[in-house]
């Protein structure tokens, strides 16, 4: 019995299953269905009931180390976006993650023919994002007087005529960061502009709380709700696979809690007899 | 075939960093300091050509050049002073110089922040905890468990945390109910974080499967 208990407790053990876990499931064809939550559906209206030309402006804050959750949120929300022709204002506040976020904007605005300057704009990073994120309800120009490609933001076509967050429709900030509180208080508590987040799942439930204050008018939490994303606007991607590969690690969790559990039952049973 | 070297170069460091799982080693050890030392560097690079360059190199440029068409270009020279009078800490006999930007920073964090946090993460999360006293707060019957349920959460979730009295008779029974529902609340956050964690999981494990090892086989054996 303790052999057994030692052999089932070895750790390695359960790294190799949760690796197999996730490794099958790649191979495999997953169901193409997630149940979308009114959280994140409020998110895709909002931008869905958008005029186009109108301004999405995206402040993405995260790093290479949290693209796996985070990029397919920008991804579906730029394809939604550029679908409906919107423009798109993007910052990237991270320091580590200013070119990842570039790639992005730069991948699906190919994807749509998009043109810089005309449909969408890249301000890049500037430090300490609180006064950034003050700043900018003045001023775009005021922190940001160059875009990331050092273009006198004046002398890009899309910021003819955009001040502050009063020229943009809603804000959404992609963050894996303590950003979305900063948003929160120095952007929406100040300027009072619609904000939406879409935070890793380790975040999500702590913003659950400012949805229903209505200082957030969306939240889209962590790899399921990019996958909803995807849905919404119909095309399965990255998020949609990495919601069959969660489901199958989580059944092995579940069931390795079971087993544990029954072993400590039953090592407490036979103790007592 | 340049994609290729980069894409196998990363997998080696995802096997590297993976290699801890089994127990520490060399490998682990060394794609550790390569993660430190290229974000260090990163963040280097990046915060003088974002934020030194744009706000001081250039401006005093212009400054000393003579093509300054700003009165504010000679002042940056004054945060200069200030960001340099932080070093005086590296010096122990003038340390306390550097009281003065610190004194600066904190006067400014301070005078923007404790209005805005006031306001946004205590007045207004405490409107919708009251939100059924107040007129037009509640309107369903739905409404109405939720916005009961939530008072009660909040009201237990505190009472926990009052210490100045015995937890016992009324206030240990509803400080009881607090630990339920901060139990129930670390649940549903331990679950995002399992949920989390798989995801990056996920996310190298996609890199090695879909964009290493597939298109490498593909072009070393042509399939």
């Amino acid at each position: 019995m303790a052999d057994i208990k030692a052999m089932l407790f070895e750790r390695r053990l359960i790294y190799f299953l949760i690796f197999l876990s996730v490794l099958i499931p790649l191979f495999m064809e997953p169901p193409k269905t997630v149940r979308v939550t009114p959280e994140v559906e409020v998110v895709y209206d909002r931008i869905d009931s958008l005029k186009p030309g109108e301004i999405v402006m995206l402040a993405c804050e995260y790093d290479p180390s949290m693209s796996a959750e985070m990029s397919p949120m920008t991804i579906a929300v730029l394809r939604h976006c550029y679908r409906k022709n919107l423009r798109i204002l993007a910052t990237g506040l991270t320091s580590n993650g200013v070119s990842l976020i570039e790639s992005e904007l730069k991948q699906v605005a190919e994807e749509f023919g998009k043109v810089y300057g005309v449909d969408y704009v890249y301000l890049g990073y500037k430090p300490y994002p609180g006064i950034v994120i003050m700043a900018m309800g003045e001023d775009f120009r005021n922190p940001f007087p160059n875009d990331y490609y050092n273009t006198p933001v004046d002398e890009l076509p899309m910021m003819k005529g955009v001040k502050n967050y009063q020229n943009v429709a809603l804000v959404l900030t992609v963050n894996s960061t303590s950003g979305i509180d900063y948003w929160i208080t120095y952007g929406q508590g100040r300027y009072k502009f619609p904000l939406a987040a879409a935070a890793t799942a380790v975040m999500a439930p702590n913003y659950y709380n400012y949805l229903q204050s209505g200082q957030l008018f969306g939240l889209i939490g962590g790899l399921r709700g990019a996958a909803e994303y995807e849905q919404l606007i119909d095309t399965p991607g990255s998020a949609t696979r990495g919601m069959f590969v969660q489901s199958v690690t989580h059944m092995v969790i579940v069931g390795l809690i079971l087993v544990g559990n029954g072993i400590f039952v039953y090592g407490r049973l036979r103790k007592r007899s | 075939m340049e994609q290729h070297i980069v894409f196998t170069a990363a997998a080696l460091v995802t096997f590297a960093i993976f290699s801890f799982l089994y127990k520490d080693n060399p490998f682990y050890k060394f794609a550790e300091h390569l993660v430190v030392g290229v974000s260090a560097g990163y963040w280097i690079v990046i915060l003088y050509n974002t934020s030194l360059v744009p706000k001081l190199i250039e401006p005093l440029q212009r400054f000393f050049g003579g093509r300054s068409t700003s009165l504010l270009d000679p002042l940056v020279i004054i945060p200069a002073i200030l960001g340099i009078l932080m070093f005086t800490r590296f010096v122990p006999k003038i340390a306390w110089i550097s009281r003065i930007p610190i004194s600066y920073i904190l006067g400014i964090g301070s005078g923007a922040a404790i209005p805005l946090v006031l306001q946004t993460f205590v007045i207004q999360q405490i409107y919708p905890t009251m939100a059924m006293f107040l007129p037009g707060g509640a309107v369903t019957w739905w409404d109405w468990v939720t916005n009961i349920l939530i008072f009660a959460g909040v009201f237990c979730g505190l009472a926990y945390f009052y210490f100045s009295a015995r937890h016992e008779g009324a206030l240990g029974g509803v400080s009881k109910a607090g630990i339920w529902i901060l139990m129930i609340g670390f649940g549903a956050s331990f679950g995002y974080t399992v949920m989390s964690r798989v995801s990056l999981l996920y996310g190298r494990m996609d890199f090695l499967v879909n964009a290493w090892a597939r298109p490498l086989l593909g072009a070393l054996f042509g399939g």
